[in-house]
């Protein structure tokens, strides 16, 4: 044991004060939670721009876990403007779904805390901080206002209902009121049809374990959509579907953003589908923000080293490479975070100022920001690279 | 499943509850790893009070192909035509096949004894599209990792630990992982734990079913380069199963398109990419999106709801919704024809 302490493992003792100092932590996050009737001054909020959905700012999300914590999300900040798509991109395990479960209030509890920052929710005549919210008044938002497409559809799904008793009982839960049974199944019939599940009668009396990956993925979309929220989070959405089905998953999630100006968080991995729907595109290292910009912004003219090797390695149809370039190096220990720039150790364009502490955000444009060293002297009007 | 089978034997009954299980057996050729011949699997549709079978899924109908020793085929095709039910069957992991054969290093792999078949599970693995599922939530991941390698004892017990160690790291772990559960990591991470259990074993053959997808570009292709060395080094074979077009033509020798439980294409990788001759690959490859937010797109856009494998259309299975259809499409199933060598299509408009 005493051999391996240096690489990070823990002693039984030390493991014991840190399980001991969470308990502490946690429990003093969970009372202020669960309080009951609290009142509405002391989650109502302002939003920094009225044409918002959500303002993420300086977002902090730490899990407490016995071996430390683990800075899942440690500042993040940006926008969703209302009607628009904002993708969100980054390393696997860079804290993309932990972002959108902390707006969802679904972090696992009760290791997982927000531990500073505000969520701000834009709910048309007020706004609320989503993270200072009780666990009640969330409830009758999700699913209305905002829903949220998983990325594991397995982990969502009941395996021991049927898949059209769980889609109705959504139904159910938000419009169903003066609606029959019949008239509930045929809307879930309707909504599986809607995101093309052929033989929807036969699909509805089936459980999730007799469906395909892709047949999952598209039940929790169904599921998603069946109130039309104004704002849908959707966390790898289409991984598990062949791009014609994507496309038209896709062309489902844009009309329903047109139709109603909803805006939709879109996180994905696939740089071809953010280009296609995203408006805006945020990217994310090591539970920061490390780029964000416009959709042409991020694509034509990306700057932060990560961006760059990230658009790199992407294969595409018809270039034949021998060996496909990969970012060289590791994502830094969560719980034990480097006090200079995160993607430091990776980097293969450091300037002189890397050694320095975390970079601060520089604007390249009104829209186009990034935390990098190499753009220190770059004036804050941007454009010229 | 077994039951079922012998009331409705091969061929004879009328309606949906008929199995044509005709095929001409082959014969086993060296050069190939795995032989699949007329393969099929259909799912029974219970129905009324007595649960009886008035029906079947056909999720895999009848495909036949061969894989050399050393190569990757990909495997391409629409959400739900059968991919993960062809290579789940073809590993012997969803109950008894309906059809046809699989052929592993020449063996019939529905002949081994359940003792044979643990011998051989280390030399074929497979990489499960929904991780998290297949991870026990109650084992740490060094554990996850290396359970099976204990159990069969593939290396000695004092290098047990630096070989998990090396494993792990190949595949973008890292050593502090090791002692965390399946819950503690993200999507991406969970998916290369499923990619590290698998390759610990160092198997012959791997289905590799959407084993990126759940990646980062980066990772991805660190994933995808290793897959490759691995194969390189040990000689190792893969079925590829994915929805992403650059990455299936990055890494396939071969690939075969699926459309409802059938092969509808088969092909070198670089003849179908530079000339798919299938309706239903042509639409597919019209739909990749592009990364570049200017691009304009011409997308083949399929008319028509997709069919069921319950109760597939008569004649070519993707008549409802092929822009080519012609009369005989509908009544007559098109064979597979060879168009150039080694190119194999099934559809009527090569029909000469
Ligand atoms: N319940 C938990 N306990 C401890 N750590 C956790 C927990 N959930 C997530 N984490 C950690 O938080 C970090 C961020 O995870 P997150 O799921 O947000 O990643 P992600 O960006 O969505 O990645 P991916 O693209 O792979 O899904 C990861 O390092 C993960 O290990
Ligand atoms: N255990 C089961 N019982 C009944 N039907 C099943 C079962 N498993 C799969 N099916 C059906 O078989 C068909 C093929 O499923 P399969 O999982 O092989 O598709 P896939 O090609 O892997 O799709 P995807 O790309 O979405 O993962 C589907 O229609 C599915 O509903
Ligand atoms: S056989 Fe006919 S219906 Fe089928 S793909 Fe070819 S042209 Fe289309
Ligand atoms: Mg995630
Ligand atoms: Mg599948």
């Amino acid at each position: 044991m005493a051999k391996k302490k240096a690489e990070g493992y823990l002693s039984g003792r030390e493991a014991r004060r840190i399980s001991k100092e969470n308990r502490r932590i946690t429990n003093e996050f969970e009372k202020q939670r669960k309080r009951k009737n609290v009142p509405e001054s002391e989650y109502l909020t302002q939003m920094r721009d009225p044409n918002n959905t959500v303002e993420f700012d300086n977002l902090h999300t730490y899990f407490f876990t016995d071996a430390g914590t683990v800075k899942a999300v440690d500042g993040v900040s940006f926008d969703v403007p209302i009607g628009k798509t904002v993708g969100v991109v980054g390393e696997s395990g860079c804290g993309k779904s932990v972002t959108s479960l902390s707006l969802m209030q679904l972090l696992q509890r009760p290791q997982g805390q927000v531990v500073e920052g505000a969520i701000r929710l834009n709910l048309g005549d007020k706004a609320y901080d989503v993270t200072k919210m009780p666990n009640e008044k969330m409830q009758n938002l999700r699913g209305n206002f905002m829903s949220m497409i998983f990325q594991e559809p397995m982990t969502s799904l009941n395996p021991v209902f049927r898949i059209g008793d769980q889609v109705d009982e959504v139904i159910a839960l938000h419009h169903g009121e003066g609606k029959t049974k019949e008239q509930i199944a045929e809307r879930t019939i309707e909504l599986l049809e809607m995101v093309g599940i052929a033989n929807s009668r036969g699909v509805y009396k089936m459980y999730p374990h007799e469906l395909s990956g892709g047949m999952r993925q598209r039940v929790m979309i169904a599921m998603a959509l069946a109130c039309s929220p104004r704002l849908i989070i959707a966390d790898e959405p289409t991984t598990a579907l062949d791009v014609t089905i994507q496309a038209q998953v896709l062309d489902l999630l844009r009309s329903l953003k047109d139709k109603i100006n909803s805006s939709i968080m879109f996180i994905t991995h696939d740089l071809g589908v953010i280009a296609e729907m995203a408006d805006y595109v945020v990217v994310m290292y090591a539970g920061r923000v490390v780029e964000k910009g416009t959709v042409e912004e991020i694509f034509h003219n990306p700057a932060h080293p990560y961006t760059i090797g990230l658009m790199a390695s992407k294969p595409v149809v018809g270039k034949q490479v021998d060996k496909l370039y990969s970012i060289p190096g590791k994502v830094p220990n969560p719980i034990n975070m480097p006090n200079y720039c995160y993607f430091k150790d990776r980097c293969e364009m450091c300037v002189a100022g890397c050694e320095g502490e975390y970079p601060h955000e520089i604007s390249l444009s009104p829209t186009h920001k990034v935390t990098c060293y190499r753009y220190y002297d770059k004036t804050d009007k941007g454009g010229d690279r | 499943m077994a039951k079922t089978e012998k009331k409705a034997p091969a061929g004879n009954k009328i309606g949906n509850l008929a199995i044509d299980n005709t095929f001409t057996p082959v014969t086993y050729d060296p050069q190939y790893i795995l032989m699949v011949n007329k393969l099929k699997k259909y799912f029974p549709i219970k129905g009324g009070m007595v649960s009886k079978t008035v029906g079947y899924v056909r999720a895999v109908d009848g495909i036949t192909f061969n894989l050399k020793r050393g190569t990757t085929m990909g495997l391409v095709g629409e959400s739900g035509c059968g991919k993960t039910t062809a290579g789940r069957t073809i590993l012997r992991l969803s109950g008894d096949k309906t059809g046809g054969q699989v052929l592993f290093n020449g063996q019939e792999v529905y002949d081994l004894s359940p003792k044979e078949m643990r011998a051989m599970r280390t030399k074929m693995q497979i990489i499960f599209q929904d991780p998290f599922s297949s991870l026990s939530p109650r084992l740490p991941v060094g554990e996850i990792i290396g359970e099976a390698v204990r159990e069969h004892n593939l290396v000695p017990k004092d290098q047990f630990d630096d070989y998990i160690d090396q494993v792990m790291d190949n595949c973008g772990l890292q050593p502090f992982h090791k002692d965390r559960y399946p819950h503690e990591f993200s999507g991406g991470q969970r998916q290369r734990i499923c990619i590290a259990r698998a390759l610990a074993l160092n198997p012959e053959f791997v289905v590799c079913d959407e084993p990126v997808s759940a990646l980062d570009v980066s990772i991805q292709a660190q994933i995808i380069n290793l897959l490759r060395e691995l194969q390189e080094k040990y000689n190792l074979t893969y079925l590829f199963i994915s929805h992403d077009l650059s990455v299936v033509e990055h890494i396939s020798d071969t690939v075969g398109v699926m459309y409802l439980g059938n092969l509808v294409e088969y092909g070198a990788t670089a003849d179908i990419f530079r000339n798919p001759l299938h309706p239903y690959t042509k639409a597919l490859f019209s739909a990749i999106p592009i990364p570049d937010p200017g691009a304009k797109m011409s997308r083949i856009v399929l008319e028509g709801s997709i069919p069921s494998p319950a109760n597939p259309p008569s004649g070519c299975k993707f008549h409802t919704r092929c822009a080519n259809c012609m009369e005989r499409c509908k009544v007559e199933a098109p064979e597979q024809k060879e168009i150039e060598p080694g190119h194999f299509v099934v559809c009527h408009l090569y029909d000469k």
